[in-house]
């Protein structure tokens, strides 16, 4: 590694000496330039850990929380092309059971979105806090606002990259498509309203009523959250949505999860 | 640097290159299980929610 630029000739004192500084520059130039491809080599592990990792130990923390609730998994979509039609939940539209808000960071809900298919169950928990909620937890419920099927407005944010990405999809929703939340007794389809980008500080959309935040809510409404643009804090993406029906978990599941409507 | 490194390890050729190899790979868990997730809250590209909740 080190040059050995051996003076020659008449080479005494003054040869030796130039030689020397010449080796210490080049071993100074040499470290120096190890140490940043060190950093370099760190910071690419950082990119693969962040990218990668956190999504393998993400969906497997989540797969673990909707598993804990020891509820029946959740139906995938039959292909089309099923003989017959299954049996499908029953809609019911009037007051549906809500809730209490839980214990910080318990997982009280799952959610599916068809529209996401080939995407599992997540998990949904109280509180939006990255280092208890949304990273090893995926989907949280900003405390306070209202509960699944209640009047107000039932808000949760998640990743949209990494930990699992729960939210990974959300560009795809498209107004009038479901979206089913399960507690231990009900299932809740919702539908998606409106979305639309907004600024972070932007309280709100988890409003109790999005539309007006002044007014006293009257509709049972759902809001998502996630980062915007992918893998940046600039805007965060809202998806608005609005209860359409409740069915009792005892009896069949939605035909949105069920597929033959 | 490295080369100092290689010089001052004892054994034939193959015994450091393992040594390279193990300690290589305890840096790389060592980073995977407390550096990076240390360090990611504080990188300004993953927040996902309103209001002024961390």
């Amino acid at each position: 590694m080190t040059a050995t630029a051996q003076g020659t000739g008449t080479g005494a004192l003054a040869p030796a000496r130039h030689g020397r500084a010449h080796d210490l520059l080049l071993g100074v130039v040499g470290v120096v330039g190890e140490l940043m491809i060190t950093a370099g080599v760190l910071l690419g592990g950082f990119i693969v850990w962040q990218l990668w990792w956190t999504d393998v130990e993400g969906d497997r923390a989540q797969a673990q929380a909707v598993e804990r609730l020891g509820w029946e998994p959740a139906p995938v979509a039959a292909p089309a092309s099923a003989p017959a039609a299954p049996t499908v939940a029953a809609r019911e539209t009037g007051e549906p059971p809500v809730p209490a808000e839980p214990e910080h960071a318990t997982t009280f809900a799952t959610m599916v979105v068809p529209r996401w298919a080939g995407e599992p169950e997540r998990p949904i928990s109280q509180g939006v806090d990255r280092e208890t909620v949304l990273d090893p937890l995926g989907v949280g419920h900003y405390p306070g606002t209202a509960m699944p099927g209640a009047v107000g407005n039932f808000s949760v944010a998640a990743h949209r990259t990494t930990y699992g990405k729960p939210f990974n999809r959300v560009e795809e929703l498209v107004a009038g498509d479901p979206v089913v939340v399960r507690t231990q007794d009900t299932w809740y389809v919702y539908r998606v309203t409106s979305t639309r980008v907004v600024d972070p500080s932007d309280v709100s959309v988890v409003a109790p009523d999005p539309v007006d935040p002044q007014a006293q809510p009257t509709q049972r409404t759902m809001t998502m959250t996630t980062c915007h643009p992918m893998f940046s804090a600039r805007e965060r993406y809202v998806v608005h949505l609005a209860l359409d029906y409740w069915a009792p978990t005892s009896g069949p599941a939605p035909v949105e999860l069920v597929g033959g409507a | 640097m490295y080369a100092w490194l290689w010089r001052h390890l004892p054994g034939p050729g193959w015994v450091r290159a393992m040594v390279l190899l193990v300690a290589a790979l305890g840096v790389a868990v060592l980073c995977f299980t407390t550096v990076y997730p240390a360090v990611a809250p504080l990188m300004p590209f993953n927040d996902t929610t309103v209001g002024d909740e961390p």
